[in-house]
């Protein structure tokens, strides 16, 4: 956040801002839960998994920072940020409507099936606002580099809570990803904000795989 | 079922995220030209080849760290790897792939050069400043 207030202005990156202070506040209140109840204690884990999925919805404001800059020539920003938080509601009652069959330890089940479709929900969006970046034929280095970065943050959740759902036996695997991927998205994010000014640019067609 | 296409879909999308994100990267630092002491020194003149790629980093390694390129430069690692991987599995089934992976792992090679080339420049403003004092 420091970064981008030097860097950028606040108005601008506001979304991405509010992400990172968020992302502090929840530190500070896991800490608080984690020295008062412990690591295995029901209260820490339903903090833990609530406060995360809060982070994601800002995560989502984020994305729609960012949608707002891509498309701000465009003139359609209202209708995407509705269309973004109706996806949002859909997705909290699509999930709650899959684990409400299933009555027994249901807040648990809820919590990790809400984290996984958010954090899906969240790739499909990352996605397309990428495939709109190349269409667009998007310059701006930052934007692109913290749209990438969202991206694989996005997909390393998604991809976590999935396999954390199909095989809770496999702790090792999906206990280590996500805060692997929590610690990457803001050192991606100070690179892009501290390496590239605002109109620093590149050729977009270095970007897709297959060149063009 | 659900989870398995969301973790499938999910590897697949990090993929593509990746490999553009390390192309973000290279293509930031590929119109910059190397200094005449660094094309001595590694002999590159203007495109390196990915076999530069572990000679570089060894010199890399010798110059004192920069916080602001350590992320992007183990990014670039990790993506040079992958594409050595991808080659030597992939490429003899499909040729055009492994004359892709190639020309990208010359490009890592140059990323790395460049990044070299930073770091020389860095020492060298530190030494004077210290020589200044």
């Amino acid at each position: 956040m420091v970064c981008s207030l030097i860097r950028a202005p606040l108005r601008r990156y506001f979304t991405l801002n509010l992400y990172m202070v968020m992302s502090v506040l929840v530190s500070a209140g896991r800490y608080v839960e984690f020295s008062r109840h412990g690591l295995t204690s029901s209260e820490y884990v339903y903090f833990y998994y609530y406060s995360d999925a809060i982070l994601t919805i800002c995560l989502y404001f984020a994305l729609m920072g960012l949608y707002a800059i891509v498309f701000e020539e465009l003139e359609v920003t209202m209708r995407l940020r509705v269309f973004m938080m109706l996806l949002l509601i859909g997705t909290t009652l699509f999930s709650y409507s899959v684990v409400h069959q299933s009555e027994s330890r249901m807040l648990t089940r809820y919590v990790i099936e809400i984290s996984q479709n958010l954090y899906f929900v969240g790739l499909i969006l990352t996605y397309v606002l990428w495939a709109a970046l190349l269409k667009l034929r998007e310059s701006r280095v930052r934007v692109i580099q913290i749209v990438l970065s969202l991206g694989m943050y996005f997909s390393i959740n998604a991809a976590s809570y999935a396999l954390r759902n199909a095989y809770p036996d496999l702790r090792f695997v999906w206990a280590f990803l996500p805060p692997a991927a929590g610690m990457f998205l803001p050192v991606a994010w100070i690179y892009a904000f501290m390496r590239f000014d605002d109109e620093a640019r590149l050729a977009p067609s270095r970007l897709a795989a297959v060149p063009r | 079922m659900m989870a398995a296409i969301i973790f499938i879909f999910s590897v697949a999308a990090l993929m593509q995220f990746f490999v553009s994100y390390c192309r973000s990267l290279i293509a930031a630092s590929a119109r910059r030209a190397l200094s005449s002491d660094v094309q001595d020194v590694i002999g590159i003149r203007r495109g390196a080849s990915g076999e530069d790629f572990d000679r570089v980093m060894q010199y890399l390694h010798l110059c004192q760290d920069r916080r602001e390129d350590r992320n992007g430069i183990k990014a670039i690692g990790a993506y040079f790897r992958l594409l050595g991987a991808v080659g030597t599995i992939m490429g003899k089934l499909l040729p055009s792939l492994q004359v892709w992976t190639e020309s990208e792992r010359s490009q890592c090679a140059y990323f790395a050069a460049v990044a070299l080339d930073r770091r020389i420049a860095h020492n060298r403003d530190m030494f004077a400043e210290q020589m200044s004092a």
